[in-house]
């Protein structure tokens, strides 16, 4: 018991001695010993450079061979086996990480913060599914997107989201793609990692975003991928690209006979009908209504940029210094009496409190800058909708909208037309009156797929 | 209908200039980032234990099941002591490997006689969960040799360490990945 009362006095002793010191000082030397050999400390190595290029050639082979599969050989079965093949590697693989979605935000902190490295793999993780976008299309949704791949495969029954709800949920992607560029822009947060609801799935490690993405996955079952067409906001720059693409997915491969079977079987409701022409009162009408849009685009910008700069002081609780700040803030005038790890950490560091308050005020002024952005840019998107929404268009046939088909390349088999092009059946059945087929919309509540299939059974027989 | 055709090539026209505009954009913002990257090494993250207060926040934050940052120790800077805070509470019963007498939770630390008065410490990184314990024990008394540090081969490398947004003092840096250790030295 002696030993242990030397103990205890030695502990006291180094205590008094060692003070605030909390990082540890040589109070033992090290002896030297003559037979024991030291051991070393291991220091396993970082994910060798080879691997990064291996993911890169991954991304590129797959992004070729989608757009092969969804424009040259129309081959649905072989866009679900590379989905499943990419799901495996950048999903559970990869683990969801070097992913184009998150890329956004790498790219505007390199931008915002020239101090920042940015791995060469994810400017090409960034940018090689654009450019594809610009020529193919979304074919990176279609077969390569793993968190996709994941929502395309329990699509399981999907029904029919009415086209108000989808225009207006449709708006969400670009509003998240604002909030996120501005908090990485500020070196704030992730948000598009921090909230990925598959990531923690890729990993097979419980958390909080794991309910979220099985959420995700069941609602899936019914509304297909709710993730890529209400949230994703990579999806929302691809579908920019592809409304101008060089080349897009076709859903007949020759001609259009109006059949409609398309337009019930497609999960994600990007198929757009014929119009018909419209009588010369309406079109004054929509032509007014344009120009009343039109007219209100500036107004929602400006009202949008004047409330977005109010939003300072909110916004700019998410950034750890502030947070920090307000915290010192709160103990320095007694308001909280209890300092957190938060606070004691910048204690330790010995810095001034009016150090760290100024630097939280210019901070907080940036945030207003910001948000005046972001609400300038909410504006703009609600506006432009607006103004889409009242652009008649002339379509001939049915058409993809080429901003939300992720060419998945469902309807393809349902397509008459493709059924001559794959030798099924000989020749199109073109009814000697058109309009027996194009039947309206509002009777269109049998079941696709049976219709479909009765169809072709027919026509076989 | 004669103006049809013509309204279907100003469309055509408006779709191509705006995607030669767009590939250019895109080629040379990926090209600027390249560029001014210059020939910087890819980074990882890593914590540098000058700031880490061994709050136990990486136990409990990474993304994976059982975190990727571990104990490790820099033997170099060990003082071998029989009685070692990383390893015994403040009051021990007796200084013996029982498990009433380890701070470790996990019973990670390994204890070893090596010569009189000299005992060895070291960790089993299956076993350890970076709650800090020993950390905090051994930079408080003693030498400060037991330290946390993020193990790349365990990290998956998150864009957004979720660990890194937790930490209180910032000590989540990120470092070269060609020399991915911040190891104390004597």
């Amino acid at each position: 018991m002696g030993m242990m009362r030397l103990a205890r006095v030695l502990i006291l002793a180094i205590f008094l001695a060692a003070g605030s010191a909390a990082l540890g000082a040589e109070r033992f030397p090290p002896p030297d010993f003559t037979e024991h050999k030291l051991p070393v400390t291991t220091v396993p190595p970082a994910r060798a450079e080879w691997l990064n290029w291996l993911d890169v050639a991954f991304l590129a082979g797959a992004l070729a061979l989608a757009s092969y599969l969804a424009l040259g050989r129309r081959s649905r079965k072989g866009l679900f086996l590379l989905s499943i093949v990419s799901l495996a590697w950048l999903g559970f693989w990869r683990k969801g990480c070097v992913c184009p979605i998150g890329s956004i935000q790498n790219v505007t902190l390199a931008l915002f913060d020239p101090s920042y490295t940015l791995p060469f793999t994810v400017v090409v993780f960034f940018t090689l599914p654009l450019l594809f976008a610009f020529f193919f299309g979304r074919t990176f949704c279609a077969a390569v997107c793993p968190l996709g791949a994941a929502q395309e495969l329990v699509a399981i029954r999907p029904v029919r989201v009415a086209r108000w709800l989808e225009h207006a949920l449709g708006i969400l992607p670009l509003v998240y793609l604002g909030i996120a560029v501005l908090f990485a822009g500020m070196g704030t947060a992730f948000l598009i990692c921090q909230y990925d609801p598959f990531v923690a799935l890729f990993r097979l490690s419980p958390s909080k975003m794991t309910i979220v993405g099985l959420c995700f996955l069941v609602i899936g079952l019914f509304v297909g991928r709710p993730y890529c067409r209400y949230l994703c906001p990579y999806g929302s720059l691809l579908g920019l690209a592809s409304r101008v693409s060089k080349w897009h997915v076709r859903i007949p491969p020759e001609d259009c006979i109006k059949c409609r079977l398309c337009e019930d079987v497609c999960p994600y409701g990007a198929i757009r009908e014929p119009t018909v022409p419209q009588p010369a009162a309406k079109r004054a009408q929509a032509r007014r209504r344009l120009a009343l849009m039109l007219a209100l685009l500036p107004l929602l910008v400006i009202s949008g940029i004047l409330v977005g700069s109010r939003l300072a002081t909110p916004l700019s609780y998410l950034h750890p210094k502030i947070r920090l700040a307000e915290r010192v803030r709160l103990e320095e005038t007694g308001q909280a009496v209890e300092p957190v790890d938060m606070t004691n950490a910048f204690r330790n560091t010995g810095r001034p409190v009016q150090e760290i308050y100024r630097e939280a005020l210019q901070l907080r002024e940036r945030f207003g800058v910001a948000g005046g952005w972001l609400g300038g840019w909410i504006g703009l998107v609600l506006g432009v909708k607006l103004v889409h929404l009242s652009v008649r268009r002339r379509r001939s046939e049915y058409q993809p909208d080429t901003a939300n088909c992720v060419s998945c390349g469902r309807c393809f088999w349902y397509c008459p037309s493709e059924q001559v092009r794959l030798g099924l059946i000989e020749t199109l059945p073109v009814p000697t009156a058109p309009h027996q087929l194009h039947q309206p919309a509002a009777s269109g509540t049998t079941p696709a797929v049976g219709s479909a299939a009765q169809d072709s059974s027919a026509i076989r027989a | 209908m004669n103006d049809r055709p013509r309204q279907v090539d100003r469309r055509e026209f408006v779709r191509e200039a705006v995607r030669s505009a767009g590939v250019i954009g895109v080629t040379g913002l990926a090209g600027f980032l390249i560029g001014r990257r210059g020939h910087a090494d890819s980074t990882v993250w890593q914590i540098d234990p000058a700031k880490c207060i061994a709050c136990g926040n990486c136990a409990t934050h990474c993304v994976l099941d059982i975190s990727a940052v571990k104990c490790v120790h820099v033997f170099a800077m060990c003082g071998y002591c029989q009685l070692c805070t990383g390893y015994f509470p403040p009051e021990p019963i007796s200084l013996d490997s029982g498990a009433e007498n380890q701070l470790c939770p996990t019973g990670a630390i390994r204890r070893m006689f090596v010569e009189e008065p000299y005992y060895e410490y070291t960790i089993d990184e299956e076993l350890c969960i970076a709650c800090g314990k020993c950390v905090k024990g051994c930079n408080a008394f003693g030498n400060g040799s037991l330290q946390l540090q993020v193990r790349h081969d365990r990290c998956v490398h998150c864009n957004e360490c979720s660990i890194a947004v937790a930490c209180p003092s910032q000590a989540f840096v990120r470092v070269p990945a060609t020399s991915p250790y911040l190891l104390k030295h004597r």
